[in-house]
């Protein structure tokens, strides 16, 4: 059906050996930052990011959707824990919780209006919702519009772990990060994620199979709001702040960018382009406006030349799963 | 290997021991200035790269390279975007050892900013940002406010055209900090000269179509329309205003915070007879023609510079007079902003005045209108002077300030 | 009710605009099967050309109507020729994907360039000036602005539904090779029909030159609604889009009088809801 993804590597127990080692890897490098001299704030974003991308990953790579509108889920989760923990006083981990939850309900709303529809069609219903929730955000009081939700006290998670502090704050992040990539690749690696590659290659004959497509794709999408909306919670203590930049369409723009540079459909591909896109972005600061004409150059060249992303490069060269 | 080992040892110890060392209490003489500003935006000509071009200007004139002082200046963009403005504002503390920032235009991203630069204890000189909260509710020991804010525009503008017969009003505000802070201030205003508010109406900031606002406005009747927004959104509400006939059907518009880029970008035949405040002009007298003209040379588009842009001229003047005054630079905001405080200001652009407890610089300001084009004689004379407003009523007096520094 | 009037026939003068973008756009997504994400800033980039044209050759508004369309039109082409051919036997997603690129590019390259805060562009003098309609008064311009646009679109649609060249144009995009086989230029019509899409964008944006400030970013909020409208309608109807745009406008400006707050929503609730319902919109043919 649609051909946006390359699946000539096949998920034998080989192929999940290797993913595991390089998710070793990818783990002792994230432990080591606080003690590497990177500015962990910047790390910090950017796993909030990568976490984003593999799950809006999940829904593309493997179940076939783009959506164009997965800036809502990263919104909702960070406009609800700014408010939960500013106005009502909760604590941290409740704060996350609730954004969450916020997020997942949006996943079950918006995931029944979209599913009905494939290719093209759901990516503009994605596109609509999520511009729709934005002029909502925009005028809903409690966000406070343009300003946005500002100086969220970050707090004790569980009640010991101060997140004022640097070092503990990303070892929570990171936490965070790792348990929402082990529930992405524990689904991708089920028969839950087995059957979602089927319908993703040819949804009739899975339906000839006596699967029910329209349920898969909607758990699927649930999942992939739910983890996007615990990024977007996971965010607001990293910036102290919510605001409608997470709600924009570039926002969705950004998130497919990512995962489209990192390698759709690959497990790390869209980690790697988290931590370029936002590393650009930190980095290139400087340069302004020009860095809306790189990121630019970056989709064309990509989409022209490069679609299998970094990772799926690699992965092609190596004949290996990543 | 024992070498190897003690060379490890003294090389982690020296690593620790320099990465504790925060904010050393001694004095030196490196400073490291952070241009904040709308680079390419809604804000980008009344502050943007004219900015840092001022803030060099400051540097250069101070004359302190040449005692042997190290002066760095970065420029950032916060795109109007609170969370860029916070993330550039938190790592140029953390990474970058930035020491002040200054201009930050956009009262929403100010606002972000001053509480970074409070937790940080570094110093926010801010002259582009609009709204009055910085140095009332939201002021912070941090934070300096020059040039403008909503209090000294809707004083000047909101009570001079009120008592000239604007008794009714009708508001087009941008839906952010800004924009409410400058229709409440202007309300306040407004009612205490004995005119009355009628409607208004919220614009999504950057709006480009203003039809069916300013079909309100005119519907309303009220005599003067008031635009509480800037930049772009102002000058769009303008010009589409003219195409509407209001100003041909009897009603006045009420330019809230206009800049000397947005004449220009109108040009006098839109623009003429436009009333508004500013504090700063270059075509006043010989100093800030000399400031002007030098600016103007070294401008890429040739802009005169803004108040904005004198603004930070002058807060980065006052900056270096209080680091001198200290001996050096202690790294220490708090301390460096009270020093500020103590002495008076005195420079060739808003002339003499102080800095209130509360972080409010104090000058005076002055009611301009736009002159015809047949009155000007040559590219950027756009303005007369109309009445000259004293430090003492253009800035919230102090015992109406909501600042909690003030309470003791 | 006198302000309904009045936001009702403002509404009609955005409709014609969303009417003439969506316009282009259809062509180009009925034609070609490509959504075209940079219609928003070639639209921009029309208006920008008008006031080069201005200001660097002193050619005026009326000639402008021509030349900015035709000058980005070929720009398009290019475009086409160079990046979109590529693309041609991929999945659709990919050309929405190049197309968005392209549009991060070129407002990019304008803002670095142009800043952000408006270049002025003034009405001509034969369209200054207004009529007092008793319920509002109008400016001349915006009642120029309906009727021009309102005769482009109906010339366009004839140019495609009703002229051979229209028909040459459709039958090579539903079935290409049969249609070489008649020795028609396949790739040279898709070019051209990408090109008059373009085009129509640029004209829009000459259009609005002098009402809205002429500035980089001033296509990026309209494209989605754009989009909305064109998915409305109908992908691949022209007539579709026409009476959708229209229709679009004089509803969004019902809802600034009943309840302003929902006016920029409204768009978006109707896209959904159609989508649900039929998805290839009210008029399209199936996809």
């Amino acid at each position: 059906m649609t051909a946006i993804t390359d699946d000539s590597i096949q998920a034998t127990p080989r192929a999940v050996h290797d993913e595991m080692i390089a998710f070793g890897i990818m783990t002792v490098l994230l432990v080591i930052v606080p003690f590497s001299g990177i500015y962990p704030f910047f790390v910090m974003q950017a796993l909030c990011f990568a976490l984003l991308a593999c799950a809006f990953n999940l829904l593309i790579g493997y179940g076939g959707l783009l959506s164009f509108g997965h800036a809502m889920f990263l919104g909702t989760g960070g406009y609800i824990t700014a408010h939960a923990l500013k106005v009502w006083g909760v604590s941290p981990e409740l704060g996350i919780v609730a954004g969450t939850a916020a997020a997942a309900a949006l996943g079950v709303i918006t995931g029944l209006v979209a599913i009905r529809r494939q290719g093209i069609y759901f990516a503009m219903i994605t596109l609509a919702l999520s511009q729709l929730l934005y002029f909502i955000y925009l005028q809903t009081p409690f966000t406070h519009g343009e300003d946005g939700i500002q100086g969220i006290p970050q707090g004790y998670l569980f009640g010991f772990l101060n997140l004022s502090n640097a070092t503990v704050l990303y070892y929570v992040i990171l936490a965070g990060f790792l348990f929402g990539f082990l529930v992405i690749f524990r689904t991708i690696n089920s028969p839950f994620g087995e059957v979602l590659k089927a319908i993703r290659e040819n949804e009739p004959r899975a339906i000839s199979l006596g699967y029910k497509t329209d349920q898969y794709k909607l758990l699927a999408f649930i999942l992939s709001g739910t983890l996007a909306g615990l990024a977007g919670a996971l965010k607001v203590f990293v910036a102290q702040n919510a605001s409608l930049t997470d709600v924009e369409v570039d926002m969705s723009g950004l998130i497919v960018l990512m995962t489209l540079v990192g390698g759709l459909g690959t497990v790390f591909g869209p980690v790697v382009g988290a931590f370029i896109i936002v590393g650009m972005q930190q980095y290139l600061s400087g340069l302004g406006q020009w860095v809306t004409v790189i990121q630019g150059t970056v989709f064309v060249v990509c989409v022209l030349t490069f679609r299998r992303g970094i990772i799926g490069e690699i992965a092609h060269y190596l004949r290996r799963s990543l | 290997m024992k070498n190897a080992i003690s060379a490890l040892l003294l090389g982690t110890a020296l690593a620790l021991s320099a990465g504790s060392v925060a904010f050393a209490q001694t004095l030196d003489k490196t400073v490291k200035i952070g241009a904040l500003s709308d680079q390419s935006g809604l804000y980008a000509d009344l502050g943007g790269p004219g900015s840092t071009l001022a803030a060099q200007m400051a540097v250069e004139d101070s004359g302190l390279t040449a005692k042997g002082w190290k002066i760095d200046i970065i420029s950032g963009d916060h795109l109007n975007k609170p969370d860029v403005g916070a993330n550039i504002a938190r790592q140029w503390f953390d990474v970058d050892k930035v020491d002040v920032i200054v201009d930050v235009p956009n009262s929403g991203v100010a606002l972000a900013v001053s509480n970074v630069v409070k937790e940080k204890n570094g110093i926010l000189l801010d002259s582009g940002a609009g709204s009055s909260d910085l140095t009332n509710a939201q002021c912070t020991p941090n934070t300096i406010h020059w040039s403008y804010d909503t209090y000294t525009l809707a004083h000047g503008t909101g009570t001079a055209l009120a008592k000239a017969g604007g008794d009714s009003w009708f508001f087009l505000t941008a839906d952010y900090a800004f924009g409410a802070a400058l229709e409440r201030d202007t309300t306040a205003a407004v009612q205490a000269a004995g005119g009355k508010v009628i409607g208004g109406v919220k614009h999504p900031l950057g709006t480009s179509d203003f039809s069916s606002f300013l079909l309100q406005a005119q519907a309303s009747k009220a005599k003067i329309i008031g635009l509480a927004n800037a930049g772009a959104d102002t000058t769009t509400a303008i010009k589409q205003a003219a195409e509407f006939g209001i100003t041909t059907g009897g009603q006045k518009l009420a330019a809230l915070l206009l800049f000397i880029t947005d004449v220009n970008s109108l040009g006098l035949n839109t623009a003429q007879g436009l009333n508004f405040t500013e504090t700063f002009y270059w075509d006043m007298n010989d100093q800030t023609r000399a400031f002007g003209k030098r600016f103007q040379a070294r401008m890429k588009n040739h802009n005169m510079p803004t108040m904005v842009h004198a603004g930070v001229y002058a807060s980065l003047m006052h900056y270096f007079k209080a680091l001198e005054a200290l001996g050096g630079n202690p790294h220490d905001g708090a301390k460096v902003v009270a020093k500020m405080k103590e002495i008076p200001t005195d420079d060739p652009l808003f002339g003499k005045g102080s800095i209130e407890p509360n972080g409010r610089t104090i000058h005076p300001a002055y009611l301009f209108e736009v002159k015809k084009p047949s009155e000007s004689k040559g590219p950027w004379d756009y303005y007369k002077l109309v009445a000259t407003i004293p430090a003492s009523e253009a800035f919230t007096p102090l015992d109406k300030s909501t600042c909690p520094l003030l309470k003791k | 009710m006198q302000a309904l009037y009045a936001q009702l026939l403002v509404g009609l003068i955005n409709g014609s605009f969303y009417a003439l973008l969506s316009l282009g756009l259809a062509v180009i997504f009925g034609m070609l099967n490509i959504i075209n994400f940079a219609h928003g800033a070639l639209y921009m980039m029309g208006a920008f050309v008008a006031y080069f044209l201005l200001n660097l050759f002193n050619i005026g508004y009326w000639p402008a109507l021509i030349i900015a369309p035709v000058v980005v039109g070929i720009f398009g082409m290019i475009l086409e020729r160079t990046m979109l051919k590529w693309l041609s036997g991929l999945d659709h997603l990919y050309g929405l994907l190049l197309t968005f690129g392209l549009a991060l590019i070129i407002q990019g390259v304008f803002q670095n360039f142009f800043g952000s805060s408006g270049l002025p562009y003034s009405i001509p003098d034969e369209l200054k000036g207004g009529t007092n309609l008793g319920f509002m008064y109008l400016p001349i311009y915006r009642g120029w602005v309906v009727v021009f646009s309102l005769a482009v679109c109906l010339l366009t649609w004839y140019l495609i539904e009703r002229t051979r060249l229209g028909a040459n144009l459709r039958a090579a995009t539903e079935n290409p090779t049969l249609v070489r086989a008649f020795g028609i230029n396949v790739p040279r019509m898709i070019t051209l029909t990408y090109g008059l899409g373009v085009g129509l964008a640029a004209l829009a944006g000459v259009l609005s030159a002098p009402i809205n400030q002429v500035r980089p970013l001033m296509g990026a909020n309209v494209i989605i609604v754009v989009f909305a409208v064109v998915v409305i309608g109908g992908m691949g109807s022209i007539m579709g889009s026409i009476v959708t745009g229209f229709a679009l406008g004089v509803i969004e400006g019902l809802t600034k009088y009943f309840y302003p707050e929902a006016s920029n929503t409204v768009v978006f609730v109707l896209m959904v809801l159609v989508l649900l319902v039929k998805p290839t919109g009210l008029t399209g043919r199936a996809a």
